[in-house]
């Protein structure tokens, strides 16, 4: 009789398909369907998707990658931390590590120009929150995580870190300039 | 061995209590409550926190009362009420004995041991890691233990479950299968023991981490067994609230399903494809290639998707067809406007299932695809959209469960009817409101924590 109650029917399964039932089945199948084609079609014809090259690596590793890549290219520091800000040229690897609290180095970048930015993070779990644009990538220790990207708007972003981290996750701020 | 068990029948419902099953249902919906109430005091200190103009709590007390209120909340209030849930779908549903009362117990001491240990080892400071708590960063040992200890009772009591459906085949004591009711808590407890392996698979590796009996374990590994186990268990709240949502438009309307085979086959769908929408957590992810990000989020999590736009048509369908046969036949919406709203039971239940579909459903779809998900990864969306799905959802359903318990296995009658009238109401616009809010500061980049 009732949903709480064994099916009145023994042979519930070959009760007729009520149409509109059956019509909503088709309509709800067809939508998913059309996400499914929209899900595919966004990665070819869109713009903004994440890329998916990826390396292993180790702190000791990226740390000397990016401290090589910040002696190169350094122009000048900021903050009382006196963080460098690196300005590397259009179209080379760029460096951002991630680590308790801070990323480093800031990096000052030309407008519509592309670079490929290595991401990792030292020792947590930590989130690259580039605002106000509000891309959102998760950087995972151990694996460095190349970014291509064409800042596309001047002016000065802040790197929020929104993964927890720790004690002072709240402080974990970095800046990226484009010019 | 079953001699010694007495039964009851509520006079109320009509509903048969076995004395063995009742007490275990009691016990678990009571520690169920107990860790709802808890988390909700916890809840105010985090929104009293994130509200920029109080800023109450220093960042340690945060941290620590944010990890305490998302594992009181999503782990221990929404699993011991499941149990009960299961034992009621099992034992009063197929009015059976319940199947080795002495080894629920223990299920249950265990649940009780392990939610304490982990609770403690939070408010003692050094495990304020989140619920996710992503190696490698470390919470002390019995952190860890505690949710193992928990995870073993619940895996337990569902095997409790399992061999009480197994007394009712055989004492038959129903005709032909079992209910759609039963059948929903079957679907989220093969869920749940897919959960929970999973949940093992990852945590005992990490308590071996945290005694430095193991040296490393790979952060993404963890992330993803983690996410097999983090996001199968709200697939267990899904399966279970949907079950409840058929049950309680059975007990309001005597409302059966519009077509067993239609219901029955979405739940099905739900066994082999909402799991995998696991993958969505690790859309912003390094090192996973496209496909497999677009095949477990849009192909198979689509099919579960699916299976909820069948259960949010057949069973405000089912409502409308009894509705419609004791005659509120006028326009199209008489049979909704003459439905119970007083009656917090159906007024919660409904509460639920609209905002469950339309925010939860949405948005969680929404987040699922990969582009849009770079958009609202880790921000205040992500909060805004679980709200929606496990407090709309889950646990909005439970509470109405609660009222129609309250007399019938409680034997007791509520204590201010009025304000329980109101309570549905109260609680559920104000977190279809709060997720709103949530959902529209996530769009605009606020983050997560």
């Amino acid at each position: 009789m009732s949903a709480i109650l064994p099916p009145a029917e023994r042979l519930w399964w070959k009760h007729p398909l009520d149409r509109v039932e059956g019509t909503w089945i088709v309509i709800a199948l067809v939508w998913c369907l059309i996400m499914f084609a929209m899900m595919v079609g966004w990665h070819i014809y869109g713009k903004q998707n994440l890329s998916t090259e990826t390396y292993r690596t180790t702190p000791e590793k990226f740390t000397a990658k990016t401290q090589a890549f910040v002696d190169k290219y350094t122009v000048r520091t900021e903050t009382a931390d006196k963080t460098p800000v690196v300005a590397p040229p259009p179209g080379t690897d760029i460096y951002l590590i991630a680590r308790l609290w801070s990323f480093w180095p800031i990096l000052e970048l030309e407008k519509d120009k592309t670079y490929r930015l290595h991401l990792s993070s030292l020792d947590y779990n930590h989130g690259f929150s580039l605002q106000p644009a509000n891309i959102n990538i998760q950087i995972v220790p151990g694996y460095e995580h190349v970014v291509t990207i064409t800042p596309n708007r001047s002016g000065q972003y802040s790197v929020v870190c929104n993964e927890y981290c720790g004690i002072n996750h709240h402080t974990m701020v970095g800046r990226i300039y484009v010019k | 061995m079953s001699a010694t068990t007495t039964y009851r029948t509520c006079p109320r419902s009509g509903l048969q209590f076995e004395s063995h099953a009742e007490r275990l249902m009691l016990a678990n919906a009571v520690a169920a409550v107990v860790f709802l109430l808890i988390g909700g005091i916890l809840a105010v200190g985090v929104v009293l926190t994130r509200w920029p103009a109080v800023h109450w709590l220093e960042a340690d007390t945060f941290y620590q009362v944010l990890t305490a209120h998302g594992i009181d909340m999503l782990i221990f209030w929404i699993i011991f009420f499941e149990i009960a849930v299961l034992y009621f779908c099992s034992s009063t549903l197929l009015r059976c004995r319940i199947a080795t009362p002495r080894v629920a117990w223990l299920a249950f001491a265990l649940m009780v041991i392990g939610s304490i240990t982990n609770n403690v080892a939070v408010y003692r400071g050094g495990s304020s890691v989140m619920m996710t708590s992503y190696v490698p960063m470390m919470a002390e040992p019995a952190f860890y233990l505690g949710l193992i200890l928990f995870a073993v009772g619940a895996l337990i009591a569902l095997f409790v479950f399992f061999g009480t459906l197994v007394v009712a085949k055989r004492d038959k004591t129903y005709q032909g299968s079992v209910p759609l009711v039963t059948f929903g808590a079957i679907t989220a407890a093969i869920i749940a023991v897919f959960t929970i392996t999973s949940g093992a698979i990852i945590l005992i590796p990490t308590w071996f981490l945290s005694l430095g009996l193991v040296k490393t374990i790979d952060p993404l590994a963890y992330r993803m067994i983690w996410w097999a186990f983090g996001h199968s268990s709200q697939q267990i709240n899904v399966a279970a609230h949907i079950s409840i949502w058929y049950a309680v438009a059975a007990i309001a309307f005597g409302a059966k399903p519009m077509s067993e085979r239609v219901s029955r086959g979405a739940f099905l769908l739900y066994i082999l494809f909402l799991q995998l929408a696991s993958a969505h957590h690790l859309l912003a992810d390094p090192g996973l290639s496209t496909a497999w990000k677009v095949v477990n989020t849009s192909y198979f999590m689509y099919f579960a998707v699916l299976a909820s736009m069948i259960h949010g048509l057949t069973i405000p369908g089912a409502m409308e067809v009894a509705q419609r046969k004791k005659g509120f036949n006028k326009g199209l919406f008489e049979w909704l406007r003459k439905a119970p709203w007083g009656n917090p039971v159906f007024s919660g239940v409904f509460i639920s299932i609209i905002g469950f579909g339309f925010l939860g459903g949405i948005s969680g779809v929404m987040m699922g695809t990969e582009q849009l998900n770079m958009i609202i990864h880790n921000t205040i969306y992500v909060p805004g959209h679980f709200h929606a799905t496990v407090v709309v959802g889950t646990t909005l359903s439970f509470m109405a469960l609660t009222y129609f318990l309250i007399p019938v296995l409680f034997k007791r009658e509520m204590i201010a009817p009025v304000l329980a009238r109101w309570q549905p109401y109260l609680f559920g616009f104000s977190m279809y409101f709060f997720c709103l809010v949530m959902m529209g500061a996530g769009t605009l980049g606020v983050s997560r924590r």
